[in-house]
């Protein structure tokens, strides 16, 4: 059975060309970059150098980049960091769409005394700019919002947010795991960044923080002062290596988003043909490149993608019966008024440019005959 | 993350379907929790003689939905109401934490069924 993967939100396959900067890296630069002898001195410069790309994919400065282990680590960084370092202001906004990460980290900071605000947002997934201009007050720290959602796919408006933020005196932080080389980003859109290399064809374990000077973040982790004493522990050159030729590839293959928009846009009118089922997220250019999230009604997810997995279809699901906590997608609930069918029933595929439209008409075929079987056996009326 | 007997049930369930004519009909579950189970039952002299489900839920639910059927079918409705979930999940085999959940509401959805039934026939 031959695999079809459109589960790329989740991760990318690793691309050549990251792969064979890993290896030389670890042939040729495996020594410690703080050391100070010669085999030390190289591996920092290539470490740096890929510091550099980082920094001037973002429009940044190579001192506004600590690499960190991945999105995870780099937003919790941003949040405890900030949060740590300026203890006079305990409130903090972010989108009730956030990944994870950024909710439980708001989350734990919440048990100990911040307050937070959760922004509501449209049926689309756009944050209510409005209730953002009204909820930042003089305490309050940090805004944090998700650039490209993760689950439906809506990229929020970071220039709009950002002027926003900048006239109410607050920083603002956007998680940018989803749409980094897939959607326009620059430092300009936010006062710190989350970007990691998994998702965009590069090495698991590597991510970064983009933050602007003049912001002081404490370390979570101490040890021997790395990264400016930011982020401690000896430095991964040959990761690092691996995410910068993964940038270096995605910009020469600028054409592929527009194919993948494409491709998501076939894929999205072809699956609304099914009866009652229902696009999450929004349009065109406001939706990541690769991203289809779509909700059948009367089914539940879980089934449907094991249905899919049997016909070698990789993709995922807002269903609560697939995730670890038995609660249906947060992200689906926020955008639907609360409609436990629409969080059951949702499942994601997610492209990359290796995708083909022979793939995508066989995984439409499957998942007409999938929803098709599963409401055949539902009790729900439809 | 399923056995095989799991997958091979949910794929291709020997009782999915409905009973137009049953002599009683049992549902548990609603949306919230992602599970709805429906048993419909037809009895004849005193056993279960056609038995079939709706299930909308995940993988674990439609085939601990079928393994229950077929636990049931033929049993004296006194038998069939003393079905477990205990004795559904033994036939299932190993399921995950999670799941065991939705692998023990279909006899429920059977216990509705039989007391409509003996409800209907008093």
């Amino acid at each position: 059975m031959k695999t079809i993967y459109l589960d790329n939100g989740a991760t990318t396959k690793i691309c050549p060309a990251a792969e064979a900067a890993i290896k030389e890296a670890n042939e040729k630069f495996f020594a410690n970059p703080a050391s100070i002898h010669h085999a030390g001195i190289e591996a920092s410069k290539r470490l740096e150098r890929a510091r550099k790309t980082i920094a001037n994919t973002l429009g940044a400065s190579p001192e506004e980049i600590i690499f960190t282990s991945g999105g995870t680590e780099s937003n919790n960084l941003a949040i405890k960091g900030l949060s740590f370092q300026n203890p006079s202001k305990k409130h903090i906004i972010a989108s009730k769409i956030e990944h994870d990460c950024v909710l439980n980290s708001c989350k734990w900071l919440e048990e100990r005394g911040y307050e937070i605000t959760f922004l509501d947002v449209d049926k689309e997934g756009f944050v209510n700019l409005q209730q953002l201009q009204n909820a930042i007050r003089p305490d309050t720290l940090l805004v944090s919002i998700i650039h490209g959602n993760n689950e439906i796919g809506t990229l929020q408006n970071l220039q709009k947010i950002y002027e926003i933020c900048k006239k109410k005196k607050a920083i603002f932080h956007t998680d940018a795991c989803q749409s980094f080389t897939k959607a326009p980003l620059s430092a300009k859109m936010a006062d710190m960044i989350t970007i990691n290399a998994h998702k965009m064809h590069g090495p698991k374990g590597i991510g970064a923080l983009y933050i602007r000077k003049g912001i002081q973040l404490t370390p979570l982790a101490h040890g021997g002062g790395h990264q400016q004493g930011i982020r401690s522990g000896t430095q991964n050159v040959a990761a690092a290596a691996g995410f910068e030729a993964a940038i270096k590839e995605a910009q020469k293959q600028k054409k592929q988003i527009k194919n993948m928009q494409n491709l998501r846009d076939y894929f999205i009118k072809s699956a609304l043909k099914i009866p009652n089922s229902t696009l999450n997220g929004a349009e065109g250019n406001s939706r990541l490149a690769n991203n289809i999230n779509i909700s059948f009604a009367g089914v539940e997810g879980e089934s449907v993608a094991a249905l899919l997995d049997m016909e070698g279809i990789c993709c995922s699901t807002g269903s609560a019966c697939a995730s670890k906590s038995l609660d249906p997608s947060h992200v689906i609930m926020a955008i639907s008024n609360n409609s436990h069918e629409r969080a059951h029933g949702s499942i994601r595929f997610t492209l990359s440019a290796s995708n083909t439209k022979k793939e995508i008409d066989f995984t439409l075929r499957a998942l007409a005959q999938a929803v098709k079987k599963l409401r055949k056996i539902s009790p729900l009326k439809r | 993350m399923y056995n095989k007997k799991v997958i091979s049930r949910f794929k291709k369930p020997k009782f999915a379907g409905e009973i137009k004519n049953a002599d009683a009909v049992g549902e548990v579950g609603n949306l919230k929790c992602g599970d709805i189970m429906r048993v419909y039952i037809k009895v004849k002299e005193g056993k279960i003689s056609q038995i079939k489900f709706k299930t909308y839920g995940c993988v674990a639910a439609i085939a601990s939905s079928d393994i229950l059927c077929e636990l049931a079918k033929g049993k004296t409705l006194e038998e069939a109401q003393k079905i477990t979930g205990r004795d559904v999940l033994k036939e299932v085999g190993e399921v995950p934490a999670l799941k065991v959940h939705c692998s023990i509401l279909a006899q429920n959805a059977l216990k509705k069924a039989i007391e409509e039934y003996k409800k209907k026939s008093q």
